[in-house]
């Protein structure tokens, strides 16, 4: 790695940060890796914050009469942890904080397509946050993160509009990130620089942002809709009025499932890089990652029903959702196996990027195989509600996601930054929370599988075992949290000096000094070699 | 606390036992492929370890065979979890037509049952073990949901709808059921026993309920006195109801429609939606004045007048 004769000192060249200084720097910036920071310290913020109401929840549970608050609080702690988690923290998550810093640098261009549109976009997202975090301040929400009506339109007597209104101006932050990134794509890319030569990174965030295009304005529409029947009760929704309850849970799902697709697509592109770079060897099936992507963003769109299999959509209507649901296990299986060819005869180095993706494959695939149970009816009707789903999709969101957000964070951070982390240390984190995240989330498979229903303030107390193992587990899994907060900002200041490619890495980012300088590249650089050439002479850096 | 430490949930009902080979197969399925992942993730990264910074692994772009191998294989499988899952449900949809019919309503946050025979219960549900139960379910006010683990049953309770499940239990006991759909403050609390019987112990149970020795039906045909419906629909201005449910009705409008529970309720609070072919639009609407206890006695009511001629048509 580096050593202080090879690598100029950080301070040495003027770049993104030290560019010029003071809050209005950062406030009116339009760089996109300062407005990727931004993102970066708000969604931690909001991932602390949400993280906070998992805490409260799990230690609640520890007994079957609840052991710390009301039914009314406990459904407005969980209410508050999947709306912040699912809207502020990981639908933003891996797009707007990695995805932000990376698609220009990886395209080889000086910014993204519409720089102020992607300030604006922070904007709105900061907005959205304050007015959710002012709702929860000033009384909260019980409706889940779902808004199933007429609960939400009629019944609920908690700061629903103004929650819906915070996620609605979220949602545009979204939408804006997604249409910056495509024109950006399209238009940008480096000389050279062919579709088929590009990271799958790059892939991947293309097909998230086809989802956060299409999807996003439905689920804004649809809670729109929510808050009118709520103010001036105009029957939509609620059947008292002359609405359809089911009606929402369509409109709903058909945002709400690809949103899941929206947080794991850029996870697979996250790990796409670090497997290669970790074994030094080119992907194992480009194309058929990169396609899968694709197919996985199409397919998503069209599996909404399988939230719905109990809810009174037609028998055939479940088959139809039901097979959907099933096909898009294969182009995420296609991932998984690729990934794992892809260590094949590679040379594998553990460093901590490396650790997470592992930890990824591991989690994503048990939550993959558990996605089966789900849509299949017959299995479905029994499990659905229940805490199985709720380990299901923590295990592909959390386990999965979330995972190769870290991966991505720390792999990335030498160039962020321009310094390294203790790696000893980060390799330890990404075991705690390996550890940790199994240990809260194997019971409730079980827990579910025994017919605990989720959302559950109390509970018989046959279930109490098991929950209180997942609670212990929930412990040492908020510990492994906390530590790469911990040694990230230690590293801020002490860490060793990385130099512009600590891993020995391929791709248009690591060709630039860490931290990159204002507009990324002093010439526009010229691509004349497919992603991953680590065969090739040139990528012998380490 | 360590009381219990069950691997899997009761099995009690005709469908469990069905229902759980295939819960196993998934799960043999998905330990399968979880091993095989992990453990060539494993054998990879020790065999291939990066020995020296030198290393130079050889350039492989992929296998078109492999990925035809890795896409067909997995495919097949889930074609077979597919149809199996999918014939399970299907054969399950539609309950016995000598089911013993119970019907629920869902109220923020506690569940009203009735018994076609007559006996009311909250949060409890007496059956006798071994005949099919079909349960007809709406609700007051949001969505919740009625799910019996021990049964393998579950299906939301919908306002403004009627959802059936059936079961057939196969063992006495007691067993929980669970509101599974968020319904509100208490939603947890929505919770309550179904008591399997003996078929001795259930008759006698049932003379021992029924506090107005009322079926449901009689209290329909009493309320079909009392609101005056029998004034048109006795008399030919209105559509009579004999032999009526379940069988397919035309509209003015040309279309045709199956009289079903959802018919049958959508023409008492919203008459001029659904006009029968040959009649006025006279009536007025019953929103407000029925309570959906009484709707689904009305349409108990209903149903047994033309059970009544289905029955005295039999030789």
């Amino acid at each position: 790695m580096s050593t202080a004769a090879l690598e100029p000192s950080i301070e040495t060249h003027v770049h993104y940060l030290n560019v010029n200084y003071g809050i209005k720097s950062w406030l009116l910036t339009t760089d996109h890796k300062r407005i990727a920071l931004l993102y970066l310290g708000s969604i931690t913020l909001m991932f602390v914050l949400g993280g906070a109401a998992a805490v409260l929840i799990r230690l609640h549970l520890i007994e079957p009469t609840g052991a710390l608050v009301q039914p009314e609080t406990y459904n407005k702690l969980f209410s508050m942890h999947g709306i912040i988690m699912v809207f502020f923290f990981l639908i933003p998550s891996i797009p707007a904080t990695l995805g932000n810093f990376l698609v220009p640098l990886m395209v080889g261009a000086r910014d993204l397509a519409f720089p102020r549109i992607n300030l604006l976009s922070w904007y709105l997202y900061i907005i959205g946050a304050l007015i959710v975090l002012g709702a929860i301040a000033t009384g909260g929400i019980d409706t889940g993160w779902t808004f199933y009506t007429p609960f939400s339109s009629t019944y609920s007597h908690t700061h629903v509009v103004a929650a819906i209104m915070g996620i609605f101006l979220a949602g545009f932050s979204s939408i804006l990130t997604g249409f910056n990134f495509i024109v950006t794509i399209h238009k940008m890319r480096a000389p050279g620089l062919t579709w088929f030569r590009m990271p799958l990174f790059l892939w991947a965030m293309y097909a998230t942002s086809v989802i956060q295009i299409l999807g996003t304005p439905v689920v804004a529409v649809t809670l729109s809709l929510v808050a009118v029947e709520r103010l001036f009760h105009v029957g939509i929704f609620d059947p008292a009025l002359g609405g359809d309850p089911i009606l929402f849970q369509h409109l709903f799902w058909f945002y709400s499932h690809p949103a899941v697709y929206i947080m794991i697509l850029p996870a697979m592109g996250v790990i796409s890089e670090l497997v290669t770079c970790f074994s030094k060897k080119r992907i194992f099936g480009y194309s058929f990652i990169a396609f899968s992507s694709i197919a996985i963003a199409v397919l998503g769109f069209l599996v909404w029903g399988h939230h719905m299999f109990v809810s009174g959509q037609s028998v055939y209507a479940g088959l139809v959702f039901s097979v959907l649901s099933f096909l898009v296990a294969i182009p995420s299986a296609i991932k998984v196996f690729n990934w794992t060819a892809t260590l094949y005869k590679g040379s594998i180095s553990y460093d901590a990027p490396m650790i997470y993706a592992m930890g990824f494959i591991g989690l994503f695939t048990m939550g993959g195989v558990t996605g089966l149970f789900l849509a299949s009816l017959a299995v479905d009707v029994h499990v659905h509600d229940t805490y199985f789903v709720v380990a299901h999709f923590h295990y592909i969101m959390v386990g999965g996601a979330v995972m190769a957000y870290l991966g991505g964070i720390h792999f990335w951070w030498p160039k962020i930054t321009g310094r390294l982390y203790p790696d000893k240390w980060a390799r330890f984190a990404a075991l705690v929370i390996f550890i940790g995240f199994n240990l809260t989330f194997f019971p409730q498979y079980m827990l579910g599988y025994l017919g605990m229903p989720r959302r559950y303030a109390v509970y018989p107390a046959e279930f109490q075992v098991l929950n209180v193992m997942s609670s212990a587990g929930a412990s040492i899994l908020g510990v492994g949290y906390l530590i790469p907060l911990v040694y990230l900002f230690w590293s801020m200041r002490y860490g060793p000096v990385a130099g512009p490619n600590p891993w020995g890495a391929k791709g248009l980012e690591w060709t630039t000094p860490s931290p990159p300088p204002t507009f990324n590249f002093e010439t526009t650089p010229v691509v004349t070699e497919e992603a991953y050439a680590y065969a090739s002479e040139e990528a012998r850096v380490g | 606390m360590w009381s219990g430490f069950p691997l899997r949930p009761d099995q009690a009902s005709t469908i469990a036992e069905g229902y759980d080979h295939l819960f196993y197969f998934e799960t043999l399925i998905a330990i399968f492929f979880a091993l095989l992942i992990f453990s060539t993730i494993f054998f990879f990264a020790v065999k291939y370890r990066r020995r020296s910074p030198n290393d130079r692994p050889p350039d492989i772009e992929g296998s078109v065979a492999l990925e035809l191998a890795w896409s067909l294989i997995p495919a097949g499988l889930l074609g077979i979890m597919f149809f199996w899952a999918s014939s399970l449900y299907f054969e399950n949809s539609r309950p016995p037509t000598e089911a013993l019919e119970v019907f629920v309503i869902g109220k923020q946050w506690m569940w009203h049952l009735q018994h076609a025979e007559g006996p009311r219960e909250i949060n409890e549900l007496h059956v006798p073990v071994g005949r099919p139960i079909k349960l007809t379910m709406t609700s007051e006010d949001v969505i919740h949901d009625f799910f019996v683990p021990a049964f393998r049953v579950k299906h939301d309770v919908v306002p403004g709808q009627y959802y059936s499940i059936w079961f057939q239990a196969t063992k006495t006991g007691k067993y929980h059921f669970f509101c599974a759909q968020y319904c509100g403050a208490h939603h947890a609390s929505m919770i309550g026993w179904v008591y399997v019987m003996s078929e001795v112990d259930y008759e006698q149970w049932l003379t021992h309920a029924g506090p107005s020795g009322e079926t449901v039906a009689q209290s329909g045909a009493r309320l079909y006195q009392q609101l005056g419906c029998v004034t048109c629909h006795g008399t030919g201005r209105a559509p009579a109801f004999n032999g009526l449910y379940g069988k397919p009705v035309l509209l003015t409008t040309g279309e045709t429609v199956t009289a079903d529970e959802a018919y049958l309720r959508r023409s008492i609070l919203e008459p001029s939606a659904q006009i029968v072919n040959g009649y006025g639009p006279i009536m007025p609407t019953f929103k407000g004045q029925v309570s959906e206890e009484g709707l689904l006695q009305l349409i108990a009511f209903i149903k047994s007048l033309g059970n009544e001629e289905r029955n005295a048509g039999k030789p």
